[in-house]
């Protein structure tokens, strides 16, 4: 075996056992240790946003700010596409 | 790209109709149904995109340019934005929903628990979600339209 691959068998054992203890370490699923904000938003969504369905409104309202980072996404994405393939046209 | 046969040519123009019909609801029903601007944008970009597939990209891009698809995608994100900071504006903090509570457009707030569905609430939420699908409409289709064409044009040069 040579120099590298003990060092890749080495880092893929170190990597297995870290995977392995946070595994045995997460908490039951179902069951969030902090449930407060859940509640807050489960609570108030209708009442303080009007809207009937919940996810729109913890996605347009509550967090707004990561919509707008989603359509950043989007938007750079298609001026990227976009820029590359009129330099291809040419 | 070419385009393909004439029977796939005539079921994607009957279904096609349907399809742009499916995703504006989605997109307009955002803030009471599953669903809202992405993802009823994602629906309608597609059946741009199979439209794109059947007729080919030359006849596609003959009647959408790629420009107008770029420029529809900023009015969608400048709305977007707008809406926000009105919100700042009008309201207290940036993205503030102003509208809700008010007599003016979206403004009814439901009674808690399930009820019937009202199109006249959410606030500012449905017009965010219009700018969302105007954008991820004219964004998706555009990324889809451009590479057709581009793919196409290097075939006629090989």
């Amino acid at each position: 075996m040579s120099k590298r691959n003990f060092a890749a068998v080495v880092f893929f054992l170190v990597i297995a056992v870290f995977f392995f203890f946070s595994a045995l370490m997460m908490h039951p699923f179902g069951v969030p240790e902090k449930a407060d904000m859940d509640d807050e938003i489960i609570k108030g969504a209708q009442i303080e946003t009007g809207t009937n369905n919940g996810v729109t409104s913890v996605v347009f309202d509550y967090r707004g700010f990561d919509t707008l980072g989603e359509a950043t996404i989007l938007f750079t994405a298609v001026a990227g596409v976009i820029m590359v393939f009129r330099r291809l046209k040419q | 790209m070419s385009e393909m046969s004439k029977i796939v040519r005539t079921i994607s123009s009957i279904s096609f109709p349907l399809i742009i019909i499916y995703g504006l609801y989605i997109i307009s029903h955002g803030h009471l149904t599953p669903g809202g601007g992405f993802q009823g944008g994602a629906v309608v970009a597609s059946g741009c995109a199979m439209i794109l597939v059947a007729y080919g990209s030359i006849w596609t891009i003959g009647k959408m340019k790629e420009k107008n698809l770029s420029l529809l995608e900023s009015i969608g994100a400048i709305c977007f934005i707008l809406l926000a900071i009105f919100g700042l504006g009008f309201g207290a903090v940036f993205f503030n929903n102003f509208l809700v509570g008010s007599d003016f457009l979206f403004g009814t707030i439901p009674s808690a628990g399930s009820t019937i569905a009202n199109i006249n609430t959410g606030g500012v939420i449905p017009l965010m979600n219009f700018a969302v699908g105007i954008k991820v409409i004219a964004g998706l289709f555009a990324i889809v339209l451009v590479m057709a064409h581009a793919s196409s044009t290097m075939e006629e040069k090989k």
